[in-house]
């Protein structure tokens, strides 16, 4: 992993720590949320574009009053985006029916559900980058604890992500190490690759027993117990089942469709 | 008071790979003493040390801290009397920001949020670093996380302080700071080190460790001055015991 990469991960942490009304919100009303609307984006049709847009107002107003930078959010879909490209990328290719026109062109199914698939991709990446960038990783473990989810995930859940960065800073070590007395030799073998991910595995293998013996020095017993324990209020109420609303209603009327009827005046 | 006491009496310790590391070590510290663990690499500083809050359980022998006899089962009574600070503070610190790491300890005895709060900051007022309270450790200098790191320790109100290599990888004004707080505290300290120059400052009593084995015990000055004996155990006179009278 290259450095800046390895740096966002920790300005994902920094935006977790923010304050703003998102961010006061109870980590479950936010779960309960973001799980609804990407539930609603993947229930659409392969076909739908236009009905999908006005969703797009979810993780833009969501952004603005979190505080999440639109450049940091942009940058974790890109990097994600070439999945989504590889799902859908064969659809224009496959799929030639005319369903459309743009203009002189003809629209084919393909295309169609080519950039079905992108639009519904940018909306639920960006809803949960979001969901994680406006409650942080340990705030919403503890949320997630308490709704039920089984506390072995939940752990597994926090280590792993602890983890993340005990063995990205190991392997940023081993790199350094080997960098500084590589200087223009050869790539490695695929031997010298083994012997430095064994490295890392052992490296990291030790830090983890070492931060589970300060864990376990200091009384952990399994538990996430978090200091700010969040209560439900009615801001957590009006938020879910505003949003909720919002969601179920550009679902059930394609509010693109009435717009444009309303300023073309039912022609089209 | 007795559940100040440490006391260590022909503790075994081999490693599952057969490494004997302790041999028999019988030592006793008191109610409010500070002494310094010191002795070569590899001399069994470190596995001494993680008996202490029952990381390691003995081979044979015994550990006593307070009232507490060490077994399995009293492993949590004895972690609340004793509090670890260790090696590397990178270790210690998990949580996002610092309060929430310094409140991790009393969170885990089961005390309320707001007191929780309270003790964490209270902690950290007494190392000098409340005002980094929301900061996340991982972007604080060496020295403040050494800090921090005592004060997640010092959270948990425990009767015994051990500490490990504290005032490694720290610059010299750091580690002063770090020598006139640990002067202040109280609680029994030990500390296992290779900074004898801070032995000389703040440990009055001094237990030397090779191959396992407790070679002596006794006052710093005596001990630490002896030059034959430092050098027999991979160790040195420390400079400011050299010199006794002006330049």
């Amino acid at each position: 992993m290259e450095l800046k990469q390895y740096m966002e991960m920790g300005q994902m942490d920094e935006l977790g720590r923010k304050d703003s009304p998102v961010h006061r919100l109870d980590a479950r009303a936010q779960l309960v949320t973001t799980f609804a609307f990407i539930l609603v984006v993947m229930s659409y049709s392969r076909y739908e574009v236009a009905a999908l847009m006005p969703l797009l107002i979810y993780p833009v107003i969501l952004m603005i009053m979190g505080g999440v930078p639109p450049g940091f959010l942009l940058r974790k879909i890109v990097i994600a985006t070439p999945f989504a490209l590889f799902v859908g990328v064969f659809n224009p290719f496959l799929d030639h029916q005319v369903v459309g026109r743009m203009g002189a062109y003809p629209l084919t199914g393909g295309w169609l559900s080519f950039v079905s698939i992108m639009l519904r991709f940018v909306l639920t990446v960006s809803a949960a980058v979001i969901l994680v960038a406006c409650t942080g990783i340990h705030r919403l473990c503890a949320g997630g604890e308490r709704m039920g989810m089984p506390r072995v995930f939940v752990v597994q859940m926090m280590f792993l992500y602890r983890y993340f960065f005990v063995i990205g800073d190991e392997g940023l070590r081993v790199v350094r190490g080997v960098e500084m007395r590589s200087a223009g030799a050869r790539p490695l073998g695929l031997r010298m690759y083994g012997i430095l991910i064994g490295q890392l595995l052992l490296r990291a293998m030790d830090r983890a027993q070492r931060i589970y013996r300060a864990m376990v020095a200091r009384g952990f017993e399994g538990e996430v117990r978090v200091l700010h324990q969040a209560r439900w209020g009615w801001h957590e109420t009006v938020f879910v089942v505003g949003w909720v609303a919002f969601f179920m209603g550009a679902r059930l009327w394609n509010v693109s469709l009435l717009l444009g009827h309303r300023i073309t005046g039912g022609v089209g | 008071m007795s559940h100040h006491l440490v006391e260590i009496k022909d503790l075994v310790f081999t490693y599952p790979d057969g490494t004997e590391a302790l041999k028999g070590v019988s030592l006793k510290i008191t109610h409010g003493e500070c002494v310094a663990i010191i002795g070569g690499n590899g001399a069994g500083k470190s596995t001494l040390l993680q008996h202490l809050n029952g990381y390691l359980m003995p081979t044979s022998g015994e550990v006593r801290v307070g009232d507490f006899t060490l077994t399995r089962e009293t492993a949590k009574d004895i972690r609340r009397c004793v509090g670890m600070v260790f090696q590397d503070p990178d270790d210690q610190l998990f949580m996002p920001t610092v309060i929430e790491d310094v409140a991790f300890g009393p969170l885990n005895l089961g005390l309320p949020a707001r007191e929780s709060e309270t003790r964490a900051l209270e902690a950290l007022e007494r190392v000098g670093m409340a005002h980094l309270r929301n900061r996340p450790p991982y972007k604080l200098s060496a020295g403040e996380k050494r800090a921090v790191a005592i004060a997640t320790a010092l959270a948990g109100l425990p009767d015994v302080l051990v500490m490990d290599e504290p005032s490694s990888n720290l610059d010299p004004r750091g580690r002063r700071r770090l020598i006139e707080l640990l002067k202040t505290f109280e609680h029994t300290r030990m500390i296992a080190t290779h900074d004898l120059e801070m032995v000389v400052e703040i440990c009055p009593r001094v237990i030397v460790l090779d191959h396992g084995k407790v070679v002596v015990a006794g006052a710093t000055p005596e001990i630490l001055g002896d030059e034959s004996l430092m050098l027999t155990h991979g160790l040195e006179k420390p400079h400011s015991l050299k010199h006794h009278h002006p330049h």
